[in-house]
C-alpha cells in the first residue's frame, strides 16, 4: 500500500504502525506519531493497522535552542 | 549574623522547582554529539532545550537524547511554529513522551530577523499553561506583552538580548531592565548572548538567568566555552547580589588622600 510519511509517498507493505516504526527508526522510543492529524499513543501502536492512502508523521527530538 | 559568603544560598526557583545553574544550554547546531556531551557537562547547566523535528526515514540518525543526562531538565521548545495553533500542537507532541511538561514557546513569523510574535506567544502560553504545562515563552522584551504572558501564566519570561543567533549580545538591555523591574517572574535572557562578558553583564543588572546556544556550539572549543559562560553567569550573578556601586562621571581616589610623607 501507499503511505504518506513525513510529507512523502512510502510503499509500505507490513500491516502495523509498529512494524513501519521499527522500520525508520532505530531509537523508537522517543518517536512521537500522528495518524491522520491525530496522536498514537505507544501502547497502540501494535495494534494500529494501517491503510492505504494513510497520513502518518513520525517526530522525534533534535537539539535546538 | 550575617551569612559567610561561601554559605550564598541562592537557587533559581521555576514553578517551584529549584536549581543551582542560572545558565541554561541550546543543543542545537553542534558540530557533533562529543561537543554537545562535553558542553552540557562542562557548563553545569540544569536544564536544556531540544527541539522536536520530523525524523529522517533515509539517515535514521541518533537521537539526540541519549547525550543528555537523565538527571537534566529537558524544555522542550516550539521551533518552527509560526503561530499559536502550531506551537500548541507541537506541544502536545511532545507531552507523548512524558520526559518533561515544560514547553519554550517559539513562535517566529518573520524570515529575516527572526522575532518572536508576541501576540501568538500570549495565545500559546495561555492555552498551555491551563492545561497543566510549565510555559516558558521566548519573547521580544515588551512590558505590556510580558504581562500579558504572566496573566496567561507563564512561568518565567524569556526575552531576546538581540537578534538570535547574531552574538551581538544585550542589544535591547535597558528594555529587559525594564522587564526585570516590572515582571515579577524570573526573567532569562535568551538569544543573541555571544560571549561571557555579555552573560555576565545580563546577570549583573539582575536578569534571573541566561540561555546560550550558538555561540558555544559553533566556538573552536564549545566545552570551553560553556565552561566560561558558567563562570560568567556565576560571576553575573555574585556581582548583582553584591549591590554594586553606581558609576560616577568624575574621579575618586582608592586610596588616602592625608598622611603623605612630604607634609609638613
Amino acid at each position: 500500500m501507499k503511505l504518506i510519511v513525513n510529507g512523502r509517498d512510502k510503499q509500505f507493505d507490513g500491516l502495523s504502525l509498529q512494524t513501519l516504526i521499527a522500520s525508520v527508526s532505530k531509537n523508537p522510543e522517543h518517536v512521537i506519531v500522528e495518524l491522520n492529524s491525530g496522536i498514537v499513543k505507544k501502547d497502540r501502536w501494535e495494534q494500529t493497522q494501517l491503510k492505504d492512502g494513510d497520513r502518518i508523521e513520525l517526530v522525534t527530538f533534535v537539539g535546538g535552542g | 549574623m550575617q551569612n559567610t559568603i561561601s554559605q550564598i544560598q541562592d537557587p533559581l526557583t521555576i514553578a517551584g522547582e529549584t536549581f543551582t545553574s542560572r545558565f541554561l544550554l541550546g543543543t542545537g547546531k553542534f558540530k557533533n554529539k562529543k561537543d554537545l556531551a562535553d558542553s552540557i557537562e562542562s557548563s553545569g547547566s540544569q536544564i536544556v532545550t531540544v527541539a522536536l523535528r520530523r525524523i529522517d526515514i533515509e539517515t535514521h540518525e541518533d537521537n539526540i537524547l541519549q547525550y543528555i543526562p537523565k538527571n537534566i531538565k529537558l524544555m522542550v521548545n516550539t521551533s518552527g511554529a509560526r503561530n499559536a495553533k502550531e506551537a500548541i500542537r507541537i506541544a502536545h507532541l511532545a507531552k507523548e513522551t512524558t520526559l518533561s511538561n515544560w514547553i519554550k514557546i517559539e513562535v517566529i513569523n518573520d524570515s529575516k530577523y527572526l522575532l518572536p510574535d508576541n501576540v501568538e506567544t500570549i495565545k500559546a502560553t495561555a492555552t498551555l499553561a491551563a492545561e497543566g504545562f510549565v510555559v516558558l515563552p521566548y519573547m521580544s522584551p515588551d512590558l505590556y506583552a510580558a504581562r500579558e504572558l504572566v496573566k496567561a501564566g507563564a512561568s518565567a519570561v524569556m526575552p531576546l538580548g538581540s537578534l538570535i543567533g547574531s552574538n551581538q549580545g544585550l542589544k535591547a538591555k535597558e528594555f529587559i531592565r525594564i522587564l526585570i523591574d516590572e515582571i515579577d517572574l524570573p526573567v532569562i535572557v535568551d538569544a543573541g548572548i555571544g560571549a561571557p562578558s555579555q552573560a555576565a553583564e545580563a546577570m549583573e543588572m539582575g536578569a534571573d538567568a541566561v540561555l546560550a546556544n550558538t555561540a558555544v556550539a559553533t566556538a573552536q572549543n564549545p566545552a570551553l566555552l560553556a565552561k566560561a559562560f558558567r563562570q560568567a553567569v556565576e560571576a553575573g550573578r555574585l556581582g548583582y547580589l553584591s549591590g554594586l556601586p553606581s558609576q560616577k562621571s568624575d574621579a575618586h581616589a582608592s586610596s588616602p588622600l592625608t598622611g603623605f610623607l612630604y607634609e609638613k
